[in-house]
């Protein structure tokens, strides 16, 4: 028992030395940072919080990564809680490959789908906006928001929906009313992946936008290479962007552990 | 309820033909033709593949790949389930450390990057200084091998606690009532591992192999910015190999490697789940 505990702590420990090393240089100053090497800065500085904070560009793509990271879990809970309900009530014919090929979209290479999801926004009038960078993630995370709700909606028996029935409960209702609770934690697993993977990915944000819908992670490339890389600046950024993921774990852990626990995942 | 099915499924069907369909057939579409910036597209049939398969940039590329999410597998799944086992099944302590798993999770895979090239930058980084105290010269920019080490290193850091989320959800769905039996039995810790845990960790770990072999493949952003995919091309992964042609305009060459790409990653994933799927019904028979 005392061995593990140990390995545990180990492994948090090991974990963590990375992000704490991002930390304890975001409170250095730049000349700190070339100058020497301490594992605790000297003076704290929260200069480059301040140039971050102060900073239009910083700020509005701050908002913006927001912004289109909410509409693509919205949208992918939309459409992925009646596709998982129909994938796990009803066997038709083409079902089980249809739940392959969704599957399949999230083998896809981001890299290649580039220049078609440039081309399609285009057409669309709908490049440099929000709405696009969200849709686009939709490739990657309803296939796995399906497929982790069919999972819990599997785990509810069918006899619930028709008890409900033969008790005179509409569609709608029964839905609402009975089966919505169930799924929740099934749902708020799911939401996290969509946040997670919507928050962190680079490639296709980077290339749906230009300015009016940047996202944060493409301003903190830009940062890099240019007048010398200002890595109190890139390693504060770094440490903001980490805050809306960390307060969403903080939230959903509970369904997290539930959640994880009751599906089949 | 045929009818039904297909209403429920409109919108995954809607949004996922315009984002996925339309894409992929241009992807094709550009892997039969000749491309160049300011002229006709033209017709060619499979040469662009012939021209990729033929190509030994292409089959380094490949080769080193599959080594990384060879390694990749092999050190994360075991590793995710040791640290797994080894969590507190309940109290604080439990939630804690699922907070703790998943902050990796969700850091932006650039500043993933960046995190750790602070880390190991070699005028101000940690690991070069202590790499250094032991005598040893590393210096990720430079050295061909340090290079993909640190990347596969980083992977390892940042996916691992995937795995043992996936694996601990698992563990909780196995009831107490398992362990007791076995232990009645008098078996081995292996012997409850390997007939007990293992089996009731097999739909989990399906998920967690193929989530991690897919994205093993997706691998861009880190290597971009930690390495830039040097020296040389020893840290030029296949998404990195394939957007460096399609940012130089060979979209026919890129195309046929995205079609190639693609039609491995399917066909692993897809005998891999049969094998998996078929062992389960072979051992729930028993």
């Amino acid at each position: 028992m005392r061995k593990r505990h140990i390995a545990l702590i180990c492994y948090f420990v090991i974990l963590f030395i990375p992000i704490y090393w991002m930390i304890n240089t975001s409170f250095k100053s730049d000349a700190e940072i070339l100058r020497e090497f301490t594992m605790f800065p000297k003076e704290i500085t929260l200069k480059n919080y301040v140039e971050i904070f102060t900073s239009p560009v910083w700020r509005n793509s701050f908002i913006n990564s927001i912004i289109y990271v909410t509409m693509n879990v919205v949208i992918t809970l939309i459409a992925a809680i009646p596709g998982a309900y129909a994938f796990s009530r009803w066997k038709f014919r083409g079902s089980h490959h249809l739940f392959f090929w969704l599957l399949t979209n999230r083998m896809a290479p981001g890299a290649i789908f580039i220049v078609p999801f440039t081309e399609l926004y285009y057409t669309l009038h709908l490049y440099d906006t929000h709405l696009a960078v969200a849709l686009a993630h939709c490739l990657f995370n309803i296939p796995l928001a399906v497929w982790i709700l069919e999972g819990f909606m599997s785990g509810i028996p069918k006899e619930i929906d028709e008890t409900a029935f033969i008790d005179g409960y509409s569609f709608p209702r029964f839905f609402g009313k009975i089966f919505f609770p169930l799924v929740a934690p099934g749902i708020g697993v799911a939401a996290f992946f969509a946040f997670t993977f919507s928050w962190v990915e680079l490639l296709i944000a980077k290339s749906l936008t230009i300015t009016d819908a940047k996202p944060v992670v493409v301003t903190l490339t830009v940062g890099i290479g240019a007048e010398g890389v200002k890595w109190g600046l890139l390693a504060a950024a770094g440490v903001l962007t980490i805050i809306p993921g960390a307060l969403v774990v903080y939230f959903v852990r509970n369904y997290m552990a539930k959640g994880f626990a009751l599906g089949r995942v | 309820m045929n009818n039904r099915a297909v209403l429920f499924l409109l919108p995954v069907i809607v949004i996922m033909s315009l984002s996925a369909f339309i894409p992929l057939i241009t992807v094709v579409n550009y892997s039969l033709h000749y491309i160049f910036s300011g002229s006709m597209p033209q017709y060619v049939g499979l040469a662009n593949y012939v021209e990729v398969l033929r190509d030994p940039e292409f089959h380094d590329a490949l080769t080193r790949q599959l080594v990384f999410s060879t390694m990749v597998l092999a050190v994360e799944i075991p590793l995710g389930i040791m640290i797994a086992l080894a969590l507190p099944r309940k109290g604080i302590w439990a939630s804690i450390s699922l907070v703790l798993l998943g902050i990796p999770l969700l850091i932006p895979y650039n500043v993933v990057g960046i995190v750790w090239r602070l880390f190991t930058q070699s005028d101000i980084g940690v690991i070069p200084k202590i790499l250094g105290f032991f005598g040893y010269a590393y210096n990720v920019a430079l050295d061909p091998i340090d290079a993909p080490l640190t990347i596969f290193i980083l992977d390892v850091w940042h996916w691992t606690p995937l795995v043992v989320l996936l694996c601990y959800a698992g563990l909780q769905s196995i009831p107490d009532a398992y362990y007791q039996a076995a232990q009645i039995d008098g078996a081995s810790t292996w012997k409850t591992f390997r007939y007990v845990t293992l089996p009731k960790l097999r739909s989990v770990l399906i998920l967690g192999v193929l989530l991690r072999f897919m994205d093993s493949f997706k691998i861009y952003s880190e290597p971009l910015l930690l390495t830039g995919g040097g020296p040389g091309s020893s840290t030029t992964f296949f998404s990195l190999f394939v957007s460096r042609k399609a940012e130089s305009y060979e979209l026919g060459y890129a195309g046929s490697v995205s079609m190639i790409y693609l039609f491995i990653v399917i066909v692993f994933s897809f005998v891999f789940f049969q094998i998996m799927t078929n062992i389960g019904k072979g051992g729930q028979t028993k």
